[in-house]
């Protein structure tokens, strides 16, 4: 008996396996193109990209670009200072780094990926995987143990009950089957 | 009066103790009496704090400058509504509003005690605790009935001017609807495992005040978006600044408590997690007030930085003490039934959802809490901006988009590969040729990664769209079917109709996972939004997108509240005029602070969006920022679907005419069906 249930769960599992196959597949064909695809972009995309990537210091704690104060001296000399240094011809990394001397770390609107900074960007992945780890574990060892319980049970007998049991059922299915 | 106001708060604190200790010894007791008056003095809290906060709105409309709280926050020429939300704008008030609307709760729960009177004489207790708690934060450090020292001044600072607007007026009322509704699920949870309660019926009123709490904060969160985009001027809706994000922390987990609740309900699973996600959800809303008023982590609109904070660490650390305490005494009770078949099932999607949201709430904690981390280990401060959160958030919110498209349509227990194939088939080929199409209108998401975002969001919601509406069409059809014959209920809506009326729940929550998308499409347009600023003269012109705006004339204005300077546009299109804008900036006379009034032209496809930035004061001349923000009327027409999908889902269902046998109820109550159910 345990091993027509078997054949079964492995004839249930192929296709499934095989359809998380084409998807995965399909997922990683999409990334590589997306990472040939990246290209380089304009003066005014790099503007805009390098001025979100720092942040006002006027003290509003705002997107450089998103700085909304009314006449925010401290911004429009920001948008100037790297509107001058991109005419310049400087590289993002150059220009991010003239403006972290410049105006401290915190002018950065996002950690870099260096020293303890490293650790804000690895926390969410490491708690994401091992998340998901953990849960496909969880699930395997849950499904292991509800077979061996399913294969050492007793089997049920066929009397009236459960024949009202299977006919109530049969209409549950019936009735939720769209 | 004030007098009058800080009796009120003294004798509501003074209730808040006899109702707790009156109602643990009523328990240990078994004193039904002694439990009534607890319940009655539970009853008075109400009574106090309504008299409390009648006092402070009282005084803001009489200008009672000789308090403190009314002098920063008012002044004369303030607008009435504006005087009523002076309740909640400043630290003190928003406290007593806090208390009042727990007070409010508290009465709801206690006067339907007849629910389940063990129960609600636990929760009540519960519920006590953290009314002394608050009670004590508005009469000792955050007292809002403090005198003005010295001489009264003839008129207030004023409302600060960012606060001025309707929005505003409703967006905190709704959000402290949220926050503190979630303490009622957490008091009813919290009781359930300490009285070891038998059945099931305490998660059954726990979902339903959960969900009621989750309204009102689903509710908070958009409004108070809403505002951002239409006030703050800046173009967007979510800075993830540390504000947003602590109202963002309970939604999360309080949506996860949604979801996995129904695998408790159906199958007596996930029992242990789903009271860990109850306790957390209302201990990230306290822990998410603490951040907002404690100064704690650096935010454009936190209070103002006070003493309150070490005040709230000792509360989430007692409350926290708390649930561990009762949890490992009682974890016994909390046993499942089941357990988990197979991966592809309804249970594991469910499991997985959940996982993601509270890797969503992690990332979103850390990002917001590492600049303090930082600052503790290295000695440097850093930012932790936008750029962060979305690289992290967005592949979370892709996985949990597919989830939710696939999800519903998974049967409990196990799922075959061929139920897969026919479920998903015509929504997945529906998906597919969406994306196709994106492609031949231009998107190119291979050019740069918010494209490719962009692009696999609009699918994902053409994938669960297509389930969705499948669902419903499959239903409706079948229903007609039993009815076929019949002028008036044969048809497809009227079998739609009795579909959702018969599972509200499940059919509610699809409409929820409609607005999700809605609004999904909506933050996929962000990465097309293009904006520009130019100096514009009479007649000079500026061109954006498909729109030329020409400068037809600029205006100075002066009102008792505020003066005010403003633009007037004529917006063209394809060489016709279509519509005049008033972009216009206030200057608030009492505080002495500028605002914007930002002109906004919404249709579904994008909103053009202008800001008068300033002038130049050589000439005179205003200097316009022009937005041009594709797809934002989709975030706002996704949160009303959400909205009135929670409704539906509140609504209980349609009873069937014929009664169940008791045989035949507890057999269909064992019975584990195939497909189904919520």
């Amino acid at each position: 008996m345990s091993s027509r249930m078997g054949s079964q769960m492995t004839a249930t599992v192929t296709p499934l396996r095989r359809i998380a196959a084409r998807w995965g597949i399909l997922l990683m064909l999409a990334s590589a193109l997306l990472l040939m695809g990246a290209s380089g972009d304009t003066t005014g995309q790099r503007f805009d990209r390098l001025g979100h990537n720092l942040m006002c210091t006027c003290g509003c704690s705002q997107i450089l670009l998103e700085c909304n104060h009314v006449g925010c001296a401290v911004s429009e000399q920001m948008r100037k200072e790297l509107k001058d240094a991109l005419a310049s011809g400087q590289s993002d990394d150059v220009i991010l780094a003239g403006f972290v001397t410049k105006y401290g770390p915190t002018v950065l609107s996002a950690p870099t990926t260096t020293g303890f900074n490293r650790v804000a960007w690895i926390m969410p992945v490491v708690i994401f995987l091992a998340a998901i780890g953990g849960l496909v574990w969880v699930v395997r060892v849950w499904q292991r143990r509800s077979r061996a319980q399913l294969a050492t049970a007793t089997p049920v007998g066929t009397g009236a009950g459960d024949e009202e049991l299977n006919e109530f059922r049969r209409r549950a299915r019936e009735e939720t089957e769209l | 009066m004030p007098q009058l106001g800080s009796f009120s708060l003294l004798v509501g604190l003074a209730l808040s103790v006899y109702a707790f200790g009156a109602g643990l010894l009523a328990i240990f007791w078994d004193d039904d009496r002694l439990g009534e008056t607890a319940r009655r003095a539970g009853i008075g809290i109400f009574w106090a704090v309504t008299s409390a906060s009648a006092v402070l709105v009282w005084a803001a409309f009489h200008n009672d400058f000789s308090l403190a709280y009314i002098l920063h926050h008012s002044n004369r020429a303030l607008p009435g509504a504006y005087k009523f939300a002076a309740l909640w704008s400043g630290q003190e008030g928003s406290l007593l509003f806090w208390c009042w609307l727990l007070a409010c709760y508290g009465l709801i729960l206690r006067l339907r005690y007849k629910v389940d009177t063990r129960l609600v004489a636990h929760a009540s207790v519960v519920i006590s605790a953290v009314q002394i708690f608050f009670l004590l934060l508005v009469n000792v450090p955050a007292h809002p009935f403090a005198m003005t020292p010295g001489a009264i001044p003839a008129d207030g600072n004023g409302l600060n001017p960012l606060l001025q607007y309707p929005e505003m007026v409703i967006h905190p009322p709704m959000l402290y609807l949220g926050y503190v509704g979630m303490t009622v699920p957490f008091c009813f949870a919290l009781a359930a495992l300490i009285m070891r309660y038998p059945g099931e019926k305490w998660i059954h009123i726990t979902r339903r005040w959960t969900m009621v709490g989750w309204l009102f904060l689903t509710c908070g969160i958009f409004l108070g978006s809403y505002w951002a985009y239409r006030v703050l001027g800046w173009g967007g809706w979510w800075g993830w600044d540390p504000v947003e994000n602590a109202s963002l922390l309970p939604w999360l987990t309080g949506t996860a408590f949604l979801h996995s609740v129904m695998m408790q309900e159906k199958r007596g699973m996930m029992k242990v997690w789903n009271m860990w996600l109850i306790f957390s959800t209302f201990l990230l809303s306290i822990f998410g007030t603490f951040l907002t008023r404690s100064g704690v982590v650096s935010s454009v609109h936190a209070f103002a930085e006070s003493n309150i904070g070490p005040y709230f660490v000792i509360f989430l650390a007692i409350i926290f003490s708390a649930c561990v305490f009762f949890f490992v005494k009682n974890r016994s009770h909390l046993e499942s039934e089941h357990k988990l078949e197979s991966l592809v099932s309804r249970e594991s999607s469910f499991l997985f959802n959940n996982v993601l949201l509270l890797v969503a709430a992690f990332a979103v904690l850390w990002g917001t809490l590492f600049p303090v981390l930082s600052e503790w280990v290295t000695g440097h401060k850093v930012t932790v901006g936008p750029p962060f959160f979305n690289k992290v958030n967005i592949p979370i919110a892709l996985f949990l988009l597919l989830l939710t498209a696939v999800g519903p349509l998974l049967a409990w227990r196990k799922t075959s590969a061929e139920s897969l194939r026919r479920n998903f088939l015509v929504p997945g080929i529906i998906s597919l040729l969406s994306g196709v199409a994106l492609v031949a209108m231009g998107v190119r998401p291979w050019e740069d990664v918010s494209y490719f975002y962009s692009t696999v969001t609009i699918m994902l919601s053409v994938l669960v769209a297509s389930t969705v509406v499948s669902e419903f069409v499959r239903g409706g059809l079948v229903i007609a079917r039993h009815n076929q014959g019949n002028p008036w209920q044969g048809n497809i809506f009227y079998g739609m109709y009795i579909l959702t009326r018969r599972n509200m729940r499940r059919y509610g929550g699809y409409v929820v996972h409609f607005g999700v998308i809605v609004t999904m499409i909506g933050f996929a347009g962000v990465a097309f939004y293009q904006n520009t600023e130019k100096e514009l003269g009479f007649g000079d012109k500026l061109e954006i997108g498909h729109y030329t705006l020409v400068c037809r004339s600029y205006s100075q204005d002066d009102q008792p509240n505020y003066s005010s300077e403003r633009a007037i546009l004529d917006i063209y299109r394809g060489g016709k005029q279509i519509d005049t804008m008033y972009p216009e900036q206030r200057f608030y006379k009492a505080s002495g602070q500028p605002a914007t009034m930002v002109a906004n032209r919404s249709t579904m496809l994008e909103d053009l969006y202008l800001v008068y930035t300033g002038k130049n004061p050589e000439n005179g001349h205003p200097i316009i920022k022009a937005h041009l923000n594709p797809l934002v009327w989709w975030i706002w027409s996704g949160a009303h679907f959400i909205l009135v999908g929670t409704l539906i889902a509140l609504i209980p269902n349609l009873q069937s005419k014929k009664k169940k046998t008791a045989r035949e109820a507890a057999i269909e109550a064992a019975v584990p069906v195939a497909a189904g159910g919520d």
